[in-house]
């Protein structure tokens, strides 16, 4: 009876993302976002804008540094799973 | 186990390692790599120095508390330089008007970014060797013999 709930929430999340396939545009589409013009603006002014003549550095560490922040936190609660799976179980937690 | 030909192998390789890792961190903004590449080598490197030679042995130079603390560093420097770019009216995590950004293609420069890749590789570098030794000798009972 507890696993009603969890099972619930998985199905919704399940279908918004399906929802969200569903909506992606097609392969080789050239009207998709990434083709209107943000590739040029990286490629013409990531050395401008962020000072680092590395394009990749320039987008994951500036443009998109939020994103990356938030893959620094899944190394994070990676560590924190193994410690609590390894050490914080029952007597001497 | 004892193995002078691992040892005296891993002796002359270990620094040359390391300083390909730095040199991965130091050029993240100009060529490719970066912080988390780079934090991986360092991190490996350190793994095999504590394969090579006896744990126990390496424990007092390179402990847990160590790549723990390594690691925490890393993630409390990236969350606090993001809060920088709030003090000087910008958004969170803002480089140009923040920091000084330098002539593109020299070493000093991108202002942010660069802060941002050393952090990442202490964080990654500490989270791969913490792994290791957590799962080294979290496994036995308290008192930690692998």
């Amino acid at each position: 009876m507890k696993k009603v709930l969890p099972v619930l929430v998985l199905a919704a999340i399940g279908v918004l993302l399906v929802l969200t396939v569903a909506e992606m545009p097609t392969f080789g589409d050239s009207y998709a976002p990434a083709h209107r013009g943000v590739m040029d603006k990286y490629l013409q002014d990531s050395a401008v804008d962020t000072g680092a003549i590395n394009t990749i550095a320039a987008i994951i560490l500036d443009y998109r540094a939020y994103d990356t922040l938030g893959e620094a936190t899944v190394l994070f609660v990676a560590v924190l799973a193994v410690t609590a799976a390894l050490h914080g179980g029952g007597h001497h937690a | 186990m004892h193995d002078l030909i691992l040892e005296v192998v891993n002796r002359l390789l270990l620094p040359f390692i390391q300083l390909f890792g730095m040199y991965i961190l130091f050029h993240g903004h100009l060529s490719p790599g970066g912080g988390f590449s780079g934090g991986a080598v360092i991190g490996a490197s350190l793994i095999l120095y504590s394969l090579t030679f006896r744990f126990a042995k390496v424990k007092h130079r390179m402990d847990h508390d160590t790549s723990v603390f390594f690691e925490a560093a890393g993630a409390l420097i990236y969350v606090g330089i993001g809060f920088v770019g709030l003090f000087f009216g910008y958004n969170y995590l803002t480089n140009r008007g923040v920091f000084p950004l330098g002539v593109p293609g020299q070493l000093w420069s991108s202002g942010m970014i660069l802060v941002i890749t050393l952090a990442l590789g202490a964080k990654v570098s500490g989270t791969i060797l913490s792994l290791f030794q957590e799962l080294l000798e979290g496994g036995s009972d308290e008192h930690g013999t692998p």
